[in-house]
């Protein structure tokens, strides 16, 4: 009797089980396919406007030629060189300005969060700078540093130092009170009070400002290009855009999105990595 | 009626001379928190607390770990002038203790940590204060991942790891449920009686109050708030918190502090409601 009862409900929390199961999974493919739906209606539709003529297809181009465009440079080459080079490069002045503008942000950030004198000080100038739209400082670096990389990086560089500095200045300065004066009372010095509360608690900040920062590192590369450069993706669009090579244009812009896609992606791997006790759940 | 403080010894462990502390408004006025606070705790002794709502318990507690000085007057830890951070005390908050970043066993001990304490050691010893609160099986888990009670015992072995002399909380339990609570009580209550360290307890509950304490503190309401009575609560140890509560002489200490503090939670309430 005993062993039938248990078998019983044994079997019919299996059953729940396959039932929650089957509808968790409906519930997936009803999501995908509506998201295939809406694929093929957009792309679709362009597509078919495009090759009927109702939109010009030197204006508009089409899925279709962008997608040959892409194939056509990835395996014979751009007329400017090989594709990997341009990408590359932007990859690169991207990269490093990225790299450059996060740390100086950081150490700024921290700098000014932690001593109320440097805030005062420099928290006007930072301002003034920030409100400044830091793209119309392209042509003088371009003057300063020339056509090459240094140019890029320097424009990427301003465009990412703030967001990334506003973020570790806020980290620092939200630091809970609380935290704080019990890690003193335990017996923490200034280090041990850097080490263990304060960039702990700021980096929850600084790796969100990453996403976003990424992509501005990106931008100061290609706007840079855009206005000087021999190489990179952007000077590649701009080269399309001069011989009105609107497919060209298209396929440059699908190139950067999935180098930012790709960025976004390694930058939430870090997060996940270094806040790894915001992540874990029982 | 009004109990006399027995004659301390020379040096007691927290010492409050003519204590005044005052805040500059944004305004530009001074606004006095505490006016001449004289107030001696002995060492081992359980001392709560109570007041209305903003008249300067947390304020108090801040003077004695040292996180602000004193406008007037001083504050003596064992007979030394406090200066800077009080290194005796460590101190339980009303939010949270726990750093979040930290598993419990990092928290826990972080306290040796700090002080130059070999990984190994600490960690051993963090074990046994784990185990002693009741989170034996949670070393790895973030505090997150704990209930409230459950994080509440991680801020007491954190604290007492270092063998505090003096240990401040300020609400500590308010935030948890009435049954929770009483054991939380009842654990402090018992760990304390094994340490010899003095206690100074903030709460807004009269009854935890004289349960847990040696000693009651009614502040009048703010602002320059001050010591309007002090209470010798000379219940028998160890006690249970839960039942305590329904002992006659509890009850008629219960009434005669509830008397004074009534008033002053009525002139607080009426400033508030004036305002
Ligand atoms: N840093 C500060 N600057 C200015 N005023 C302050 C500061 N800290 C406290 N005060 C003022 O001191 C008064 C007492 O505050 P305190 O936090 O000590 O009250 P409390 O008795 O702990 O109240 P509660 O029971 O609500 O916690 C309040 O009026 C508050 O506005
Ligand atoms: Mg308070």
């Amino acid at each position: 009797m005993q062993v039938q009862t248990t078998l019983n409900t044994q079997e019919e929390i299996e059953t729940r089980k396959k039932e929650m199961r089957i509808r968790a999974s409906k519930i997936k493919i009803r999501n995908l396919s509506l998201q295939i739906i809406v694929f093929i209606a957009i792309f679709g539709s362009w597509e078919f406007f495009s090759d009927k003529n109702i939109i010009d297809p030197f204006f508009f181009s089409s899925p279709s030629s962008i997608v040959k465009q892409i194939v056509e440079w990835v395996i014979e080459g751009t007329s400017q060189g090989p594709l990997y080079v341009h990408f590359v490069v932007s990859f690169e002045e991207t990269v490093i300005a990225f790299v450059i503008g996060v740390i100086l942000g950081v150490i700024a950030g921290y700098a000014l969060g932690m001593n109320d004198l440097l805030a005062v000080i420099f928290g006007p100038y930072i301002q003034m700078l920030n409100a400044l739209p830091r793209v119309v400082l392209a042509p003088i670096f371009i003057i300063w540093f020339g056509l090459g990389m240094p140019s890029k990086v320097a424009l990427g560089v301003t465009l990412t130092f703030f967001i990334v500095f506003f973020n570790a200045f806020q980290g620092v300065r939200e630091v809970d009170k609380n935290l704080l004066n019990n890690a003193r009372l335990l017996g923490a010095n200034k280090r041990q009070l850097a080490q263990h509360v304060i960039i702990p608690s700021a980096l929850t900040w600084i790796l969100s400002s990453l996403h976003s920062s990424f992509g501005f590192a990106l931008v100061g590369a290609v706007v840079g290009e855009f206005i000087g450069s021999t190489k990179g993706l952007g000077f590649l669009i701009a080269q399309a855009q001069g011989a009105f090579n609107t497919t060209g244009v298209f396929a440059g812009m699908v190139l950067l999105s999935v180098t930012a896609l790709a960025a976004n992606w390694a930058v939430s791997k870090l997060e996940t990595r270094f806040i790894a006790w915001r992540h874990v759940r029982q | 009626m009004n109990q006399q403080s027995p004659r301390l010894p020379d040096s007691p462990m927290i010492d409050l001379q003519g204590v005044t502390k005052e805040f500059l408004k944004p305004s530009g006025e001074v606004h006095t928190v505490l006016r001449n606070i004289n107030l001696r705790v002995a060492k081992g002794e359980f001392c709560s607390i109570v007041g209305p709502t903003g008249c300067g318990k947390s304020t108090t507690l801040s003077l004695i770990a040292g996180f602000e000085a004193p406008s007037l007057g001083k504050v003596q830890i064992k007979g030394e002038k406090l200066e800077g951070i009080n290194s005796r005390a460590s101190c339980v908050f009303q939010t949270e203790n726990a750093f979040p970043w930290k598993t419990v066993i990092d928290n826990v001990s972080l306290g040796l940590r700090l002080n130059g304490t070999s990984k190994n050691d600490a960690f051993q010893e963090a074990r046994r204060w784990i185990e002693k609160v009741g989170l034996k099986g949670f070393e790895g888990h973030y505090p997150h991942q704990l209930s409230g009670g459950m994080r509440k015992r991680v801020a007491l072995a954190q604290c007492l790891i270092t063998q505090p002399e003096i240990l401040l909380m300020d609400e500590s339990f308010s935030a948890l449920d009435v049954h929770t609570r009483h054991l939380m009580e009842n654990e402090l209550l018992k760990i304390w009686e094994e340490t010899s360290a003095s206690v100074f307890f903030i709460t807004h509950d009269l009854e935890e109050a004289i349960a847990l304490s040696d000693r009651v503190i009614v502040l009048t309401a703010g602002p320059a708030a001050t010591i309007k009575g002090d209470y010798r609560i000379n219940l028998e140890r160890p006690r249970n918190v839960a039942e305590i509560r329904f002992d006659k002489q509890f009850a008629e200490l219960h009434e005669q502090i509830w008397n004074d503090l009534r008033d002053e939670v009525m002139v607080s309430y009426a400033s508030a409601n004036n305002a």
